[in-house]
């Protein structure tokens, strides 16, 4: 067993003391014929630290393109020739996308907005639609704004918003290169106003942007060091007409590798697959992942494009005998 | 009457869209294949629906 795997079982598993960046980028470059022993321990450590229940979330886009900013792996940025239009969704087909979410038994439902921050649009629509969901439906709400002033950050409290959604989307040495609009530093803003706020914080990004495998582990690293209650994990689907729209997919053993290491980097947090998932690793990948330290789906569609059916990734849980998490356990 | 390539907007007739049919699997149109223009789309958890000002809305199928 390479040593690297040997420490993480004593510190990880044993202890539940996260790898460092080191240790992470070492997980990051073992061989081929040494993954699967990382994703076994790292599923270990996802069952000793997290449980057996994997939280399934369904989200949805309240405000759909015309974004200001720049990210380049974004269809939704109106800098960019992309196809995707600008659109807003009503309120009650926002409850009916909760519903519909609900009736999958996820206990999540976050509400995303493609915008640099809300304006008074938004949070009104926010107000209006979070109330009419909570009057209607059985979920916990979350929501995705962009950049928050302290006193959105309140209202969304107020709101009953219990978890917010702020993508660092990769390392603080490879942001600019991806987003040239506004500053890793700023995204880390909104992320301290949230965490002292009281909502849970969920903050991942997207893996294959063109980071290195050094910048991966880096990333890793600064994610552990925010200590976020949720960890997305998106893998790059190149949008047409996107600055990264021709990139390469990530590599699929890549994609289990930083699986592997993102949960040895964060022995505790809800590891989720997010975008991109059907495109890298393909129809078994849902399963390599989620028996490889990952413990939280998004079912159904994303925000522009299309997912696997609900009942596909549901009746995979079944078959691994992984219950999904009840609302009474998040409450 | 396909006359656009609902992904990438460009004509059926010319050209392979043999990878824009496959991503469709994973992705909502995004063109209207009778006039080309972009519709708008709307994705929800459970399915999408496309408007085009010509040529009307229509959903995923269920
Ligand atoms: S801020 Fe969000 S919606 Fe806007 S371009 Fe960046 S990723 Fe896309
Ligand atoms: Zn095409
Ligand atoms: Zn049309």
């Amino acid at each position: 067993m390479p040593e690297i795997l040997d420490l993480a079982r004593n510190q990880v598993l044993e202890r539940g003391v996260g790898l460092d960046e080191e240790g992470v980028l070492a997980v990051l470059r073992l061989p081929d014929e040494h993954i699967s022993g990382a994703l076994q321990l790292a599923h270990e450590v996802r069952m000793r630290w997290c449980g057996p229940e994997v939280e399934v979330e369904g989200i949805v886009s309240l405000k759909t393109g015309g974004c200001p900013e720049d990210c380049h792996f974004c269809s939704q940025s109106g800098l960019f020739t992309s196809p995707v239009r600008s659109v807003w969704l009503d309120i009650p087909s926002l409850v009916e996308a909760a519903k519909q979410t609900a009736a999958t038994g996820a206990t999540e439902f976050c509400i995303v907005a493609a915008v640099r921050g809300p304006d008074e649009r938004l949070m009104k629509q926010m107000r209006e639609g979070v109330a009419a969901i909570k009057a209607a439906v059985d979920i916990q709400v979350a929501a995705s704004l962009g950049m928050l002033s302290q006193s959105q950050v309140d209202e969304l409290v107020e709101m009953g918003v219990h978890r917010y959604n702020h993508n660092l989307e990769t390392c603080r040495s490879y942001f600019a290169n991806v987003v040239t609009t506004h500053t890793w530093e700023e995204r880390w803003d909104t992320l301290r106003m949230v965490r002292d706020s009281g909502m849970e914080v969920c903050c991942g990004g997207i893996l294959g942007l063109g980071e290195s495998i050094e910048q991966r582990a880096e990333f890793a690293a600064q994610l552990a060091a925010l200590d976020p209650h949720e960890v997305p994990l998106n893998f790059l689907n190149p949008r047409p007409g996107t600055p990264l729209g021709d990139r390469p997919v990530v590599d699929g053993k890549d994609a289990l590798r930083a699986i592997a290491a993102f949960r040895l980097a964060m022995p505790r947090t809800i590891l989720r697959y997010a975008g991109g998932r059907e495109i890298t690793l393909g129809d078994l990948g849902t399963r390599d992942g989620l028996l490889g330290g990952i413990n939280a789906v998004i079912v159904g569609n994303y925000l522009t494009t299309l997912g696997r059916p609900a009942e596909e990734d549901l009746a995979l849980l079944d078959d691994l005998k992984m219950p999904v998490k009840a609302l009474s356990a998040t409450l | 009457m396909s006359t656009w390539c609902e992904r990438c907007g460009g004509s059926l007739a010319e050209g392979d869209h043999a990878a824009c049919e496959a991503a469709r699997r994973f992705e909502p149109p995004r063109f209207c294949p009778e006039c080309r223009r972009r519709m708008k789309v709307q994705v929800l958890p459970a399915g999408w629906s496309a408007s085009c000002v010509g040529h009307g809305s229509r959903r995923s199928p269920a």
